[in-house]
């Protein structure tokens, strides 16, 4: 990756000149300019300053906030926002919500694109190549094409207002994207492994789960970061499938918040943090995974 | 591969295709249909041809909706690959501090977009940062209701939106990078190319393939953005925030009238299928 270790390819006749050439060239793609971080450390403070201001409210008591203003430097410390949220604002509850459709979805989703990739990955099925792109466009149309029968076919079934609406339609929306991306990534396993399984007699369900599920672990664990943020963030379905506050997930919550809560922007602040945080969380520990997942799917 | 496929192999595919045919395609098709009606969910849908799209044209809101729109694909689609690729660019090789700077940059993409425009909100409330740190650098004059104001609200709202996609186009530009060619970058600083020949003669053509990738990307999340839009302004004031998404939510869930917004869904869908095929064209060749 480093240009600047790269050794010279062939030694010049006057090693002064060349070494000063090296130098330059060093200079010319290898090094930063110190003007580098002059630039940068600005503009990260700048890049931040939203998270940290909201967070500095969010940790203000509302009489300090009306007294000092906005944007004045806290006073003192005070927990009131988070806990005014968490119990009158309903966040505590949507919260639970949130988790619950975020496992339930993400288990789903990639254990029916797991089954889907499998087939589609090692099997003659006709028009397979078809079939996976239409499963991909799928997840690539714009969700509002679907919204206005989703919530009909939702009625219809009678789940409309419940989590489990909320799941399925995640689930069905989400599939053709993760079936895409663990396709790419069982069809470079190596035939061997299959083969040797097969001459043991293992059948298709024992190779899925003991031999393609096991190996498989690296894109599973990009696509878990991935579809854990997605599926904890989204609004427009939960919009869609859900009518009573109380099995709103967080985001559709917090919009809530904002209407009950106005001008308490210390409730505000504290609800919408503690719908960060979880998001956050997620990304640190698996930042790896989730920056090589965004890659999968757009560019190798 | 096996030629032959086991029956239990075909359950494999059909149990999550059936899920995506039954809550994808089929939901889609139906919105083709309903389009074509006026019915407001109760009883039964009343045909009415194209009459809903004759209707759009004449809408004022539609209008100003799609302007909106492009307005939207061109400053969140320019400025966020704008700041992605340029912050790619520096952030590229390793270095110290390069790790803190790409995960500051990262962060906001996993915020939801419901959170990142709570966290604006309040940032432009009148006495919130932006106008306190204008006044405090003597551009007074320049503070206002940002939110409330019809001029400003929609670039208020963009902005707010390209701070959250930044990061995640840089990531794409990252990976992008790693595939360029550093010798052929040396072979041209060797023949006295500058920095910035180098990077639009050497560098870009072989971002080639990324760029149409950001593009499809970009103008396919511009005509899906709602959620920003909707936790920030709700399309106001006076409509001056409306996207094509947000006006289609309105009329299809809050004023019910569902096949006039199915219609505004099918228009999306419309402006959008050209991109998904580009993406998926793109996609089809990284396969093979």
């Amino acid at each position: 990756m480093s240009t600047a270790t790269t050794p010279l390819a062939r030694p010049a006749p006057d090693p002064g000149a060349a070494k000063d050439r090296a130098r330059r060239r060093r200079r010319a793609i290898g090094s930063r300019s110190p003007w580098f971080h002059v630039f940068m450390i600005p503009f990260t403070l700048a890049w931040i300053t939203p998270m940290v201001f909201v967070l500095v409210v969010a940790f203000r008591s509302f009489d300090d906030l009306v007294s000092r203003g906005l944007s004045a430097l806290p006073a003192s410390l005070s927990l009131e926002g988070f806990a005014t949220a968490l119990s009158a604002g309903g966040i505590a509850g949507s919260l639970r919500n949130s988790v619950i459709v975020t496992v339930f979805a993400v288990v789903a989703s990639l254990f029916l694109a797991s089954m889907a990739a499998y087939a589609l990955s090692r099997y003659r099925i006709p028009l397979r190549n078809a079939i996976l792109l239409v499963m991909l466009a799928g997840n690539l149309l714009p969700p509002q094409i679907l919204l206005i029968p989703v919530s009909k076919i939702a009625e219809g079934l009678g789940i409309y207002d419940t989590l489990l609406a909320l799941i399925v339609v995640q689930v069905g929306f989400g599939l053709g994207f993760y079936t895409f991306v663990l396709h790419g990534f069982m069809r470079s396993l190596p035939d061997e492994v299959f083969e040797a399984a097969r001459i043991d007699g293992a059948g298709p369900i024992r190779i899925y789960a003991q031999i393609v599920l096991p190996l498989c672990r690296p894109s599973l664990a990009a696509l878990t970061a991935l579809a854990t943020t997605w599926i904890f963030n989204d609004l427009i379905w939960a919009m869609t499938v859900l009518r009573t506050e109380t099995n709103f997930p967080i985001t559709a919550a917090l919009l809530n918040l904002q209407g009950g809560f106005v001008s308490q922007w210390n409730v505000v602040a504290a609800g919408s943090i503690m719908a960060a945080v979880p998001t956050a969380i997620v990304f640190f520990i698996f930042q790896k995974q989730f920056v090589s997942g965004l890659m999968v799917g757009t560019s190798k | 591969m096996l030629r032959r496929v086991p029956w239990v192999v075909w359950l494999f595919l059909l149990i999550p295709l059936a899920a995506e045919v039954f809550w994808v395609f089929w939901p889609a098709l139906n919105s083709f249909s309903l389009s074509l009606t006026r019915w407001n969910g109760i009883g039964a849908a009343e045909p009415v041809g194209l009459g809903n799209y004759v209707d759009l044209w004449n809408d004022p809101i539609f209008r100003t909706a799609l302007r909106n729109n492009v307005i939207w694909v061109v400053g969140f689609g320019g400025l966020s690959v704008l700041g992605g690729l340029t912050l790619a660019v520096l952030l590229n090789r390793p270095g110290r501090g390069i790790g803190i700077y790409r995960s500051a940059i990262y962060l906001p993409m996993v915020f939801s977009l419901a959170v990142t425009g709570l966290f604006w909100r309040v940032m432009y409330q009148p006495a919130g940062l932006v106008n306190t740190a204008l006044g405090a650098v003597g551009l007074g004059s320049w503070e206002r209701q940002w939110l409330a104001d019809p001029d400003v609200a929609l670039y208020a709202v963009l902005i707010a939106a390209v701070w959250r996609q930044v990061g995640y186009i840089m990531v794409l530009y990252l990976a992008g990078l790693k595939g360029v060619d550093p010798a052929l970058e040396e072979a041209a600083a060797m023949d006295g190319a500058n920095r910035r020949q180098r990077f639009f003669s050497i560098v870009m053509p072989q971002l080639r393939g990324v760029n149409a990738v950001v593009f499809a990307v970009t103008v396919i999340d511009s005509l899906r953005t709602f959620d920003i839009v909707w936790a920030m302004t709700r399309g106001g004031p006076y409509n001056s925030t409306q996207l094509l998404s947000t006006y289609m939510f309105e009329q299809g869930f809050t004023l019910v009238n569902l096949g006039y917004g199915s219609a505004i869904a099918v228009v999306i869908f419309a402006l959008a299928i050209v991109f998904i095929i580009t993406y998926l064209v793109r996609s089809i060749r990284q396969e093979d």
